[in-house]
């Protein structure tokens, strides 16, 4: 049982809590990164129970023009990773298809007065009327959060940037496009190392591409990417520099009665993610979620359906491009269960300890604050029954790709196009 | 048997591609048969097969057409470009196919096998006419020769190699369709706002083209027997082919190729 708190802004292109939970930031198609803040819990208002409200707004990217190769540059944020908190200020990374932005986020709330050279507005004195000397005071003022770019990280890749991954070094990041992974160092711009390329020499012979990648959370030196092929491999950077030779290969047999000319798209993986244990990978494809086991390569260990009854639908889906979605996947804090998105503003929850799912809604008519959310179901019969919605029905343009979970509580945050609504756990 | 029968066959053949051109519903099921009297070997399984292949074909073009296609989305169909190209040659329909087209002049022959090997960069400046022909909604008449033509040689096993050479080669600026960016967009803009009717029609159309074909291609290969789908449900996001089908609309999409070109 869900309430919703909160809706907002334009076309949303990514979704992430912090560590802490405290801050919610999305990234938009206009290039803007907007944070929101967890209210702290009062005793005076006990139903209003940490909402989030908007902290800081900026804008990360701008539209760009690659004179070489008389090419637009989008301004898309394409994804959005956390920095640990280490100070007062928060640190985040954004990207768009070809540029990596290290922002500094922080808090001001007094200013300094009364300083001797200048006045209050900043003009220089006239030295003439210098008499004294001052001491400089602090003096309390409106809280202002200013958003810094701290690092820009540009230049290493041809192709689009489809992910980003904080090592648990901290010190390090890498960044992955359709071919090539590099490995980078917060404080160095000007250089990244190319850990992974699986460019052919020859293009003609491409056939597979890079189509995520992450640390794990534990173990700097292991990464994981997936590819187009439905395939997962886990590299260790201690190995070689250059990691072109996994040390795991994660790959499930095709099951021969269900292929069909749409078999590698459908497998092709979207997004893949480490569990915060870091004992499990998570695997989305177009039709699945699948949970693989670091240490059982030949298949996973569990594999939940999505949205099975779009199977009979997938020409179509073919020719109107949604069978190339890029649909993310999220662990709750305590990795037992997992949440994914789906057409028609549906998005799906899987229990792992007790196999029950859920498939709920996210839509402004359905869900008013505070509103409980009601269970979905997709008809795949003939007769449908009342509270049901047939398979044809289904929007194919109200699609959820992005969520995030937070990283200690029941509560999620659901990308619906340009609404985000945040869902918690109904308040006792 | 000579020269009158194959021509009928031609004809068929044409007749038959045509249809898989136009994506038209499958649902005159006689229909089909009836014309394709000559032709029982070849069940609607593989019509339906073309059609994806053509679809295939045309969203490979468009992905041809941008600086940067989307990676992943144009290594994936021209994985099933591949895949249906093998299943062909494996049954014999690309041969039939073959043996269908070597029936004409050389000359036709070496123009169309030419529209192939034309580097992308020739294809952008202009020369999409014979590819777009395709799909050229007044062309049954005299053009339908030269369609299964381009439809034979498109559907040559060479063919996926040629495609895929340069499409997403962006490391070579001099290799890119510099100022092609977007042109796509701008050009089914421009066609949009010149020629709505035409455009609507084309899209009436193309509504009811793949009722069978999910229950063809993914339904009977899969155990389950799921209802027909009904495209309306879907929005047309990516009908882009569609677009381009009427003569005039060409010309036109000719002329702003040039023009953005030259600029």
């Amino acid at each position: 049982h869900l309430t919703v708190i909160l809706t907002a802004s334009d076309i949303i292109s990514t979704v992430e809590f912090n560590h802490t939970g405290e801050l919610l930031a999305t990234g938009d198609k206009g290039g803007r990164v907007v944070i929101f803040q967890r209210e702290q819990e009062s005793k005076n208002q006990p139903h209003r129970r940490g909402e989030y409200n908007v902290y800081s707004t900026f804008q990360s990217h701008e539209p760009e023009f690659d004179y070489l190769k008389s090419l637009e540059i989008e301004e898309k944020i394409n994804k959005i990773r956390w920095l640990p908190q280490q100070n007062a200020a928060y640190f985040l990374l954004s990207t768009n298809d070809k540029t990596v932005k290290l922002w500094k986020v922080s808090e001001r709330d007094k200013r300094p007065e009364g300083y001797n050279l200048k006045d209050e507005d900043g003009r220089l004195r006239d030295p003439s009327m210098i008499t004294m000397l001052r001491v400089p005071v602090l003096r309390p003022m409106d809280l202002m959060v200013e958003a810094t770019p701290r690092r820009v990280f540009a230049n290493a890749h041809t192709y689009h940037i489809n992910s980003i991954s904080v090592n648990s070094d901290y010190e390090t990041y890498m960044s992955a496009d359709d071919l090539r992974i590099n490995l980078w160092n917060f404080e160095i711009t000007n250089q990244s190392f190319n850990i992974v390329d699986i460019k052919p020499a020859n293009m003609e012979e491409l056939t597979e591409v890079i189509t995520a990648a992450e640390f794990h959370p534990h173990h700097c030196n292991t990464f994981v990417y997936s590819s187009s092929k439905g395939t997962i491999r886990l590299c260790d950077m201690r190995a070689s520099a250059l990691c072109d030779r996994h040390s795991k290969f994660f790959e499930e047999p095709e099951d021969p009665s269900n292929r069909s000319f749409f078999s590698e798209i459908i497998s092709s993986i979207s997004d893949v993610k480490f569990s915060h244990s870091g004992r499990y990978i998570m695997t989305r494809d177009y039709l699945t979620v699948k949970v693989w086991d670091l240490n059982m390569e030949n298949r996973p260990i569990e594999t939940y359906q999505v949205h099975d009854y779009l199977r009979s639908k997938l020409c179509s889906l073919y020719e109107n491009d949604c069978i190339f979605d890029k649909f993310e996947c999220v662990w709750n804090g305590s990795d037992s269960v997992i949440m994914t998105g789906s057409y028609n503003n549906f998005f799906r929850m899987f229990d792992r300890n007790t196999k029950r799912d859920v498939t709920l809604e996210a839509s402004r008519e359905n869900s008013k604050p505070r509103a409980i959310l009601k269970p979905r179901k997709v008809c795949v019969g003939g007769k449908r029954r009342k509270d049901e919605i047939s398979v044809d029905s289904l929007d194919f343009s109200k699609k959820i790709l992005h969520t995030a979970w937070h990283p200690s509580e029941n509560i999620i945050a659901v990308a619906a196009t340009n609404n985000l609504y945040i869902f918690q756990d109904k308040v006792n | 048997m000579g020269e009158e029968e194959g021509l009928h066959q031609t004809q068929l053949l044409d007749t038959m591609f045509v249809r898989g051109l136009k994506r038209k519903c499958f649902d005159g099921e006689e229909d089909i048969e009836g014309t394709l009297a000559g032709f029982k070997a070849i069940p609607s399984y593989n019509l339906q097969r073309q059609s994806l292949l053509d679809m295939s074909l045309v969203k490979l073009q468009l992905c041809h057409m941008l600086v940067e296609p989307n990676l992943c989305r144009s290594v994936l169909i021209a994985n099933t470009v591949r895949q249906i190209q093998e299943e062909m040659t494996q049954d014999g329909t690309w041969q039939m196919i073959n043996t269908q087209s070597a029936g004409q002049t050389s000359l036709d022959r070496l123009v169309s096998t030419d529209i192939l090997c034309r580097s992308s960069k020739e294809q952008a400046e202009g020369k999409l006419v014979p590819v777009y022909s395709t799909f050229t909604k007044d062309c049954e008449g005299t053009q339908s020769q030269d369609n299964s033509e381009i439809m034979s040689t498109v559907t040559s096993p060479q063919v996926p190699k040629n495609l895929q050479s340069n499409m997403w080669e962006m490391e070579n600026p001099q290799e890119n369709r510099g100022n092609f960016q977007k042109s796509l967009d701008q050009i089914f803009e421009t066609l949009e706002n010149k020629s709505p009717n035409t455009v609507e029609d084309l899209f009436s159309e193309v509504d009811n083209s793949y009722y069978d074909l999910d229950t063809v291609l993914t339904g009977m290969m899969s155990n389950t027997k799921m209802g027909h789908c009904d495209l309306e449900t879907f929005p047309s996001q990516t009908s882009t082919n569609s677009k381009s089908n009427c003569k005039s609309d060409l010309n036109e999409l000719d002329h702003i190729v040039e023009i953005l070109v030259e600029s």
